[in-house]
């Protein structure tokens, strides 16, 4: 190279380079080998002189997390979860003997919770993805996460839903500080207030609708149904005023939930309305035969009801009459009723006959009133025997109420009432009332929906029909069944009229409940502080 | 400088753990990964155990009656597997060594069973015959000496002229590239680089062959693309010139470029035993063959050394080493390029799990550490650096680590952007000072490892890092 080049401007020589050095030569090179030379000397010695770059603001540091960190086992164990979950495929029908590792990241969370594990820093970016794309996961994740999450989730984009729920991971000022409290409900973030009109709430019912007042008339409607949602936690008495006048709101959705949460107050005024109408329409009649329920629909909505949050038209389908004296039924308290029939209980009025054909109307009306003011006496007259095939019993039809009302029971009896229902109807409608029995599974319960899982076996169908059950007793058998289970991976010879091959199906099958009950005794073990 | 000549000192310690990153960055695809972890847990596993020595093995059931027998060493590593799979390792390998990286306990510690017997004391016993002859600096030339050094010679200059030859050639394109002009480039596109760089290939230059190719994506790369095509061109023909001038080039540079035209030399001179601290290791798919970047860092030498190792079709390169744990080795530097690429020889003991990170600097001092390499090499794009007490902060699109006891800012490579790599670090940091290794160079530094300074680093923030005990060095790629 030689060693004498006038260096001309970097600029320069981009410019001759791109035009071309034969319509643009450079001043005092020669040709394009020249032009190369003077651009290599230029690029070195750029590059060696390089200096730092000035800094930008620093963000805050993270505020400290006082949890203990996670045990060295359990870490690994996280690790290999969240791994795993970029990794996983839809599980169709066939899924091997290895246990799906995705499906018990909301148990890990939710054990390690418990401990109060502080999450591992590094781990923290899978964690929120893992979040992002897994609604179910994200109050357990976050909570795990903890306010390091929170820092990280405000410095990327992608992880915006963290601070949505929660108050930003701004520390919420103390409650009995008036003005910090009204400061910051005058110009917090939506999520900051909510957060804020929660700890109000907790601390002094009152206070808080108070504090909802001083703006409540100029709140966006959907602001306003979410504040009102918020009062479901914790409501009483004192609420009734304030949802008296949200009964005749603007937004119709913000009456409809006023109506809603009202009816769950037996004693309010709103109930002793409703109840009123209700009555009007259900009367015990005295026949020779002894006691039955007569009804007698509303003949019109008049503005009384409609300002009591009753819907005036009926959806297409449904006959106005009846669309009305559901609504009535489900939000009058169900206290009534016992008065109503002569102190008989709740068990006893739901076994009356009911004439011209209301039965359904007034025992779907009263599922939804069980469900909406909490009722286990009823929700237990409702649900019926399990042995009772679920067409034929006073209960609902549909097994998504019969779950909510399920949920009503205390845990134990709810495991034993979904135990003799698979006794008594298989597996094959039992899916959705697994779903909210008390997890790990009582013994009654894992007994019966393994024997079950042998019966179906045996009856010779393959396992893919029953991989929503199956996958649920992965995750909701007591992990010590594992060893008891183990007789069940064995492949037994094929019976007769046996669909092909479905032997080997289900012992593969049986194996990974097995070992993923194993996977799960382990995983709670490494999580046990030591 | 030797102490044990003959066999590596193997202690009855059990070999480090890796850990469930390290094994699956074994598999040779994605597939193989999913089928792998879906084999990590003791389900599917009988028979299995581990000795002190590194080997695991386990029985796998799979759909036929007889269980699949699968060994691992994980001193090489090196597998075999009763399955008909071609891929290699296999997903019963990579599943058992997930379970031996679990920890659970379905691998005691025991005697090797009799059906990995041969396999496992055939590799024992090579292995200690390869460490019976001398080290591998002088073993590798003298075994693979050539039988004919007359022949040799002969073969080495014919190669020297052929490259002699597409130097000459790529120097007439690169003119006649300036002379129409660089626009014109973007127009004819990557058909004309493809073109060039197999004609290099032809003349055995392989690292003029990969610079071309290089060339031909910049067009493509986004705005300020004219001058980083000049860059480039100015520095192949740097790289032209100073190979069709090599005899007048003082030896240490002479041996720089020919390495950057292509020819291997192979590790020569004393080897270094030293305590060298696993930093980062990472694989960069190049066509079908895989090129595999292990970086050290010795203790007591305070070099830093780069390992090479290549795994073409479908199966990973050869070499793993548990990113976070020291290992007491040897190793012989090849020659040119700041002697950062070296040749691992012989190990002793096994890997400890432990490694404090290497003494850091200033953003300052990695920056001209950078600058101060390229006297020797001006071929180089980026420097092996840590940093000590950085804070990763936002800046514009990008990001920067910043001093924490001042104002100078490195920003990070636009490459590592993307990476998930980036939001562990910035979740370790926590806005808080932590070490950083990684690559520095003109575009900024690729981070690669972290350390974090706080406790946490003892057992908690380390995360998926280390072997057994938190060595608390975080891998970031």
């Amino acid at each position: 190279m030689p060693h004498t080049i006038t260096p001309a401007p970097w600029e320069e020589l981009v410019t001759a380079a791109l035009l071309g050095t034969d319509r643009r030569p450079v001043e005092g090179n020669d040709g394009p080998a020249g032009l190369l030379d003077a651009a290599a000397l230029h690029t070195v010695r750029r590059r060696a002189g390089l200096l730092p770059a000035p800094a930008a603001p620093r963000p805050g540091p993270a505020p400290v997390d006082p949890r203990p960190p996670l045990p060295t086992a359990a870490r690994r164990r996280l690790a290999q979860l969240l791994a795993d979950r970029s990794a996983a495929g839809g599980s169709g029908g066939r899924r091997g003997t290895a246990p799906d590792l995705t499906e018990l990241i909301p148990q890990w969370l939710a054990t390690a919770n418990q401990h109060g594990f502080r999450a591992p820093a590094a781990l923290l970016p899978p964690l929120l993805d893992a979040a992002r794309s897994r609604t179910d996961l994200r109050p357990q994740a976050l909570v795990f996460a903890g306010p390091r999450g929170l820092w990280l989730a405000g410095l990327n984009p992608e992880w915006k839903f963290a601070l949505r729920g929660s108050s930003g991971g701004s520390l919420l000022p103390d409650v009995t500080d008036s003005e910090a409290v009204a400061r910051l409900w005058e110009e917090g973030l939506f999520a900051e207030r909510v957060a804020l009109l929660g700890a109000v709430r907790a601390h002094d019912s009152a206070q808080a609708l108070a504090l909802l007042a001083t703006t409540w008339s100029t709140e966006r409607a959907e602001d306003r149904l979410m504040f009102l949602d918020s009062l479901r936690a914790g409501l009483s008495a004192v609420d009734e005023t304030f949802l008296e006048q949200a009964l005749s709101d603007r937004s119709r959705n913000v009456r409809s939930t006023a109506a809603e949460l009202l009816s769950a107050l037996p004693e309010s005024a709103f109930a002793g309305r409703m109840a009123a109408r209700a009555m009007s329409c259900v009367s015990p009649d005295l026949a020779d035969d002894g006691v039955s329920v007569a009804v007698e629909a509303p003949h019109e909505c008049d503005a009384a009801m409609e300002r009591d949050g009753v819907v005036a038209v009926p959806p297409s389908g449904r006959g106005e009459r009846s669309w009305w004296f559901g609504q009535l039924v489900e939000a009058t308290p169900l206290a009534t009723w016992p008065a109503r029939f002569g102190g008989r209980t709740a068990q006893e009025i739901v076994a009356l006959p009911v004439a011209d054909g209301w039965a359904e109307e007034l025992h779907a009306a009263w599922c939804r009133a069980a469900v909406r003011q909490r009722d286990p006496e009823w929700a237990r007259a409702l649900l019926g025997a399990p042995s009772v095939p679920p067409s034929t019993g006073p209960g609902p039809a549909s097994l998504a109420e019969r779950s909510e009302l399920l949920a009503l029971l205390p845990a134990a009896e709810r495991g034993a009432w979904v135990a003799a229902f698979i006794a008594a109807h298989g597996l094959s409608e039992a899916f959705q009332l697994l779903g909210v029995c008390p997890t790990p599974w009582s013994e009654p319960l894992g007994r019966s929906v393994v024997d079950a899982l042998d019966i179906a076996r045996d009856a010779g169908s393959y396992p893919w029909s029953f991989s929503g059950v199956m996958g649920l007793a992965e995750r909701c058998l007591n992990p010590a069944e594992a060893d008891r289970l183990e007789v069940l991976t064995t492949t037994p010879d094929e019976p007769e009229n046996a669909s092909p091959g479905a032997n080997g199906y289900w012992s593969e099958a049986f194996q990974r409940l097995v070992s993923t009950l194993r996977l799960r005794a382990a995983m709670d073990l490494e999580l046990i502080p030591g | 400088m030797l102490l044990s000549q003959g066999e590596p000192l193997r202690t009855a310690a059990p070999a480090a753990r890796w850990t469930v990153e390290q094994v699956l960055a074994l598999a040779p695809d994605e597939a193989s990964r999913r089928a792998g972890s879906k084999l990590g847990s003791t389900g599917p596993w009988s028979g299995g155990g581990c000795d002190g020595s590194g080997a695991v093995w386990g029985l796998c059931k799979g759909s036929g009656s007889k269980p699949y027998q699968t060994v691992v060493d994980t001193t090489g590593p090196a597998y075999k597997c009763s399955c008909p799979s071609r891929k290699f390792p296999c997903k019963h390998a990579l599943g058992l060594l997930l379970v031996w990286a679990s920890g659970e306990s379905a691998l005691p510690t025991g005697e090797v069973p009799d059906w990995t017997g041969e396999w496992l004391t055939g590799r024992r016993k090579r292995a200690a015959e390869k460490e019976g002859k001398d080290g591998p600096a002088a073993g590798g030339a003298s075994a693979t000496g050539p039988a004919d050094p007359e022949a040799a010679r002969r073969r080495a200059e014919r190669r020297a002229e052929r490259i002699t030859g597409g130097a000459q050639e790529l120097e007439q394109r690169l003119t006649d590239l300036l002379r129409g002009g660089l626009a014109a480039a973007d127009q004819s596109g990557y058909g004309l680089w493809e073109e060039t760089a197999a004609r290099m290939v032809d003349a055995q230059a392989p690292g003029l062959a990969a610079r071309v190719r290089e060339l031909g994506s910049i067009p493509a790369s986004g705005p300020g693309w004219p001058a980083r095509l000049l860059e480039e061109c100015a520095l192949l023909h740097l790289l032209d010139s100073a190979w069709l001038g090599i005899s007048r080039l003082p030896e240490p540079l002479a041996a720089t470029v020919r390495t950057r035209v292509g020819l291997t030399a192979s590790a020569e001179g004393p080897p270094i035993r030293d305590k060298w601290l696993v930093l980062a290791q990472y694989d960069t798919p190049d066509g079908k063959i895989v090129t595999r970047r292990i970086w050290l860092h010795g203790r007591d030498s305070g070099r830093a050394a780069m390992l090479l190792s290549f795994g073409a079709a479908g199966r990973s390169p050869g070499l793993a080493l548990p990113v976070g744990v020291t290992i007491d080795a040897e190793i012989t530097p090849y020659p040119g390029m700041g002697r950062l690429r070296a040749e691992l020889g012989r190990q002793f003991g096994v890997p400890s799990p432990a490694g404090t990170p290497p003494p850091g600097g200033t953003v300052a001092a990695a920056i001209a550490a950078y600058g101060h390499a390229l006297r020797d090499d001006p071929w180089l794009d980026t420097w092996p650096v840590t940093l000590h007490e950085v804070i990763p902060v936002p800046s514009g699109n990008g990001w920067q680590l910043v001093d924490a006891a001042g104002e100078a800012a490195l920003p990070l490579a636009p490459s590592a952007l993307s990476r998930p790599g980036l939001w562990k670090l910035v979740a370790l940091s926590g806005g808080s000072p932590v070490t950083v290794f990684g690559e520095c160079g003109h575009r900024g530094l690729d981070p690669l490892a972290a350390w974090s300074a706080d406790g946490d680093g003892a057992a908690g923030s380390a995360g998926i890092s280390s072997a057994d005990t938190a060595s608390g060095t975080v891998r970031l790629i």
